[in-house]
């Protein structure tokens, strides 16, 4: 008989493995923040600096680049451990897949969703953002991120195993991030005309709390269709 | 109820079983559907406020209803398939993606050149017109998502993971482009708000309503037909069928 | 029921409108050593990751201890060690990281990693990162597991694939341990046991054209 471990060790275990191989693999957390960052200088440069269109459309041009740069850092959630086995192997495990389907997640998310808030006020700063927006602008992100993350997953635990799924990826994951990208760039525009946004914040947390209980067991089904 | 159901998880029941049902179908629907048609078309009364480029509702509505209702169809259909592990309930789903995509593009074409004698454009983002677009990726990518697996099998079962993934997601969608709408635009001019829709208009329209669904019917036949002998190629009753057809 | 430690009923596999086994049933008792045979492309992987239940047949099931593995995976996994052709080996850890990491998960007990590494000679590798060490070694980190294991049913692919002559012989020899303790190991492998080789069944997979 082997001996379990706890719930708690077995996330704990997987989200360490999954920091550490990142930060030893450290162009997987540079290359997303890069290209948030570029993808964010081109609007100006396409529009014309004219600042008050940049306040204007600061909240979505940010929100969009946010939703790019995560399909971009998605992939690597599990084509490494896809191509490696040790996706078979967290298959194979006692342990309940769903517990290391969300640690996996929570790590993609540390890696790619944390360094976008941090860098996000800064480049609001380039677009003009209103200033009474900046707080709404953190806290869409904060909350609005981990969905991302946790949709993005069952794109790509559906389309790990074919060879050619990084376009097919987007097609799948864009059209489901739409209700984020509303409601976030909703309550940033609320903030930035000082208005309340309580109650858009409210939904995307609702959205976030669907997605953490929900897309789990999704991922976990995926995976077993792709290792297939 | 799984009793009498379970000769149907056999392929070549359920191919003879579609088989009988798809001419009855394929007659009522067309007798339907040219009943609806040129009743819509050619004889009910002419709309005091558009003229007669009303008339598009006849094949716009139909279709713009029944897009949703075959996404629930093939929901339900992926739902069953993935809890019971019927292989025929995703070959029915994947069946379905393709005439609800279909539907969807013949709503969101007859929508907005309804908009052009309306709206004076051909596109305005109306919450309607806008959920139409995205319910369209949707169905692609389920579809491009189909296609990508060798396996059909597995094709299915993917297929069936993202149909149940969107079912969830679609209300949410639907919701929040409206309240979009609402906060961009104001009020915006809605199409279908038909407050009393006279007998003489609805009579008709219900009957091409019925009409599409007859016919989405058949098509899913057919195409259900087909899916069951992709999956069973290289079963001997396949084989026979097709020396049958062929003599 | 019988006392088969795993049975296949009727097992099913199409791969790309091929049928590789048709209706295929087995048990294995307590005590087997399986090796499965057949050409390339008879269908040897997927009869194992099918046995292994990351595969679906398309018909039939797979039974641990008299219960369908899909139905009590957990009561399954706790009793299986699969190596695949994949080493499920991570690049970017060292090889004590590594090990650590697939005993923990598999819920197997260890107190010494350095000594389980020693066991498959990779001591004074422990650190080194297992993309810096050769494919054999590689395979070795993954093995190692075998020694430390104490669960029921091993089914390995191809265990041999770049693992030398020396290392050959102590599986060789570890496996005839392991069934002597009644567990079973089910493996395939295209060279011949020496050791073991009288208790060797085999189940052979023929490559039909339909």
């Amino acid at each position: 008989m082997t001996h379990s471990i706890s719930y708690w060790k077995t996330f704990s275990n997987v989200l360490r493995r999954d920091l550490k191989v990142a930060v030893r693999n450290k162009g997987d957390i540079f290359n997303p923040l890069v290209f948030f960052v570029i993808v964010i200088t081109l609007f100006p440069l396409g529009i014309g600096s004219d600042s008050q269109v940049l306040t204007r459309i600061a909240p979505g041009i940010i929100w969009v680049a946010a939703l790019l740069s995560a399909l971009l850092s998605l992939e690597r959630l599990f084509k490494n451990d896809y191509n490696d086995g040790s996706l078979e192997q967290m298959l194979l495990s006692p342990q309940p897949l769903f517990i290391m389907v969300f640690a996996k997640v929570l790590a993609h998310w540390v890696l790619t969703g944390i360094p976008i808030i941090i860098i996000a006020p800064l480049l609001a700063v380039l677009l003009h953002l209103e200033e009474a927006a900046y707080g709404a602008l953190i806290i869409t992100l904060l909350l609005g991120t981990p969905i991302l993350s946790l949709i993005g997953a069952v794109g790509v635990a559906l389309t790990v195993g074919i060879k050619k799924g990084g376009v097919l990826l987007s097609l799948l994951v864009l059209p489901l991030y739409i209700p984020v990208l509303i409601f976030a760039t909703g309550a940033i525009e609320a903030a930035a005309l000082a208005m309340p946004y309580a109650g858009h914040l409210a939904i995307i947390a609702a959205l976030l709390t669907g997605a953490i209980t929900l897309t789990p067991f999704a991922i976990g089904a995926a995976l077993r269709v792709s290792t297939n | 109820m799984w009793k009498w159901l379970h000769p149907y998880a056999k392929p070549e029941r359920s191919y003879e079983l579609a088989s009988t049902l798809l001419p009855w179908f394929a007659v009522s629907s067309v007798i339907t559907l040219l009943i609806g048609t040129i009743w819509g078309l050619a004889f009910a009364p002419v709309d005091y406020q558009q003229g007669e480029s009303y008339r598009i509702i006849f094949i716009h509505v139909p279709a713009a209803t029944l897009a949703m209702s075959t996404y629930m169809a093939m929901a339900t259909a992926a739902f069953v398939g993935m809890v019971w592990q019927l292989k025929l309930s995703d070959a029915a789903a994947a069946a379905m993606a393709p005439v609800g995509a279909v539907l969807t593009a013949i709503a969101l074409i007859t929508g907005s050149a309804w908009g052009k004698p309306m709206w004076g454009t051909w596109w305005i983002w109306d919450a309607r017109l806008t959920t139409e677009l995205i319910l369209l990726f949707i169905y692609i990518g389920i579809i491009a998502l189909h296609n990508s697996f060798e396996d059909k099998v597995l094709a299915g079962r993917a297929a069936g993971i993202l149909t149940l993934v969107g079912v969830i997601n679609i209300p949410i969608i639907k919701y929040s482009v409206e309240w979009w709408n609402t906060l961009h635009q104001g009020a915006t001019i809605s199409k279908l708000d038909k407050p009393s829709m006279p007998t003489e208009m609805l009579i008709p329209l219900l009957i091409n309503i019925l009409g599409f669904a007859l016919m989405i019917g058949a098509l899913t036949l057919i195409r259900f037909r087909n899916e069951i002998i992709d999956r069973n190629s290289m079963r001997p009753w396949v084989r026979e069928l097709v020396a049958q057809e062929s003599k | 029921m019988s006392k088969a430690l795993l049975s296949a009923n009727a097992l099913t596999c199409i791969r790309e409108d091929r049928i590789l086994f048709d209706q295929l049933s087995f048990d294995i008792l307590p005590g087997d050593l399986i090796q499965i045979e057949g050409p390339n492309g008879a269908g040897k992987t997927s009869l194992l990751r099918i046995l292994a239940g990351l595969s679906r047949p398309y018909d039939g099931c797979v039974e641990y201890a008299g219960k369908n593995i899909e139905r009590d995976r957990e009561g399954y996994y706790e009793n299986l060690l699969y190596i695949g052709h994949l080493a499920g080996v991570k690049g970017e850890l060292t090889a004590q990281e590594n090990l650590d990491f697939n005993l923990q998960m598999h819920g197997d007990h260890c107190d010494n990693i350095e000594a389980a590494l020693s066991e498959v000679k990779l001591t004074g590798f422990e650190d080194a990162l297992a993309s810096h060490l050769s494919a054999g070694q590689n395979r070795r980190i993954a093995l190692a597991r075998l020694w430390q294991s104490e669960v029921k049913v091993w089914i390995l692919d191809e265990p041999f694939t770049a693992i030398d002559k020396a290392g050959v012989s102590e599986l060789e020899t570890l496996f005839v341990q392991h069934i002597d303790n009644g567990g079973t190991v089910i493996f395939t492998s295209h060279q011949d046991l020496q050791i073991g080789a009288q208790r060797l069944k085999r189940i052979t997979l023929d490559y039909n054209f339909y």
